[in-house]
């Protein structure tokens, strides 16, 4: 082998915003911030309740604050785009063969969803939204 | 063989992503309700004290806090590599030590109810 290989040159900061697919890529990535961030609401709710009925009563006052329902709001974005990049590569994550044969991928996708809109209506049905 | 820790680093990650995307929509719901001037019956007091008196409920929230935790650690650690920062090991250890001490708070708050 003579002369120097060609290496493609990508910038160590910013290589994601070239490309749609990169921005989604990395759009699904950063959605652990927020999915972590909530999981830190809900250990300080932990806390609260912990802490007595006064403690409590104060977290949920502050849960019916603008910020709060702002933040909520963004996390709920998030958090929807985790959960549909999820189950759309599910049929890439774990492929079912049936006899000679994959299942297609929609079939797996949607039963993800299906189970998703059975676990989301029971989980609110059971915490007595409705 | 050559021992790796990465199946189980991964298989939380995995398992995390799984449970974080049936959930974490819903419960946001749930507790973006105050914010629009509704309580919904499971958020008052007594009856998430209740709930969460229960070990079957301790086991469910704790389920969720820490693979929600993990989740997101595992993804941050992979994320920063994307975004430049190059200095695995160190990251590796803050984003676990963090996931972990969250995890070792949920624990023990529920145990204290």
């Amino acid at each position: 082998m003579t002369g120097k290989p060609y290496i493609r040159d990508v910038p160590r900061f910013g290589w994601f915003l070239r490309q749609p697919r990169y921005m989604r890529y990395m759009a699904r990535e950063v959605t652990c911030l927020f999915i972590g961030a909530y999981a830190v609401v809900l250990l300080v709710a932990l806390q609260r309740l912990a802490e007595g009925r006064q403690a409590y009563e104060a977290f949920l006052q502050a849960l019916a604050s603008p910020v709060s329902m702002v933040f909520h709001l963004v996390v709920l974005v998030f958090a929807l785009y985790h959960t549909t990049s999820w189950f759309n590569v599910t049929p890439k994550a774990m492929p079912i063969q049936a006899g000679e044969d994959f299942l297609p991928g929609a079939i797996i996708v949607g039963a993800h969803y299906a189970a998703w809109l059975i676990v989301s209506v029971a989980l609110l049905f059971l915490a007595g939204v409705f | 063989m050559a021992k790796s820790n990465k199946p189980i680093v991964w298989g939380l990650f995995a398992a995390g992503g799984t449970v974080t995307a049936f959930v974490i929509p819903a419960l946001v719901l749930l507790t973006l309700l105050p914010a629009l001037g509704v309580v919904p019956e499971l958020l008052a007091y007594d009856n998430l004290r209740a709930f969460a008196g229960h070990w079957l409920g301790k086991l469910v929230l704790f389920a969720i806090i820490f693979l929600s935790l993990w989740h997101a650690a595992h993804r941050l650690r992979v994320t920063l590599h994307d975004f430049g920062v190059r200095a695995d090991l160190l990251v590796a250890i803050a984003v676990y030590l963090a996931a972990a001490t969250g995890s070792l708070a949920a624990a023990y708050y529920l145990l204290r109810l």
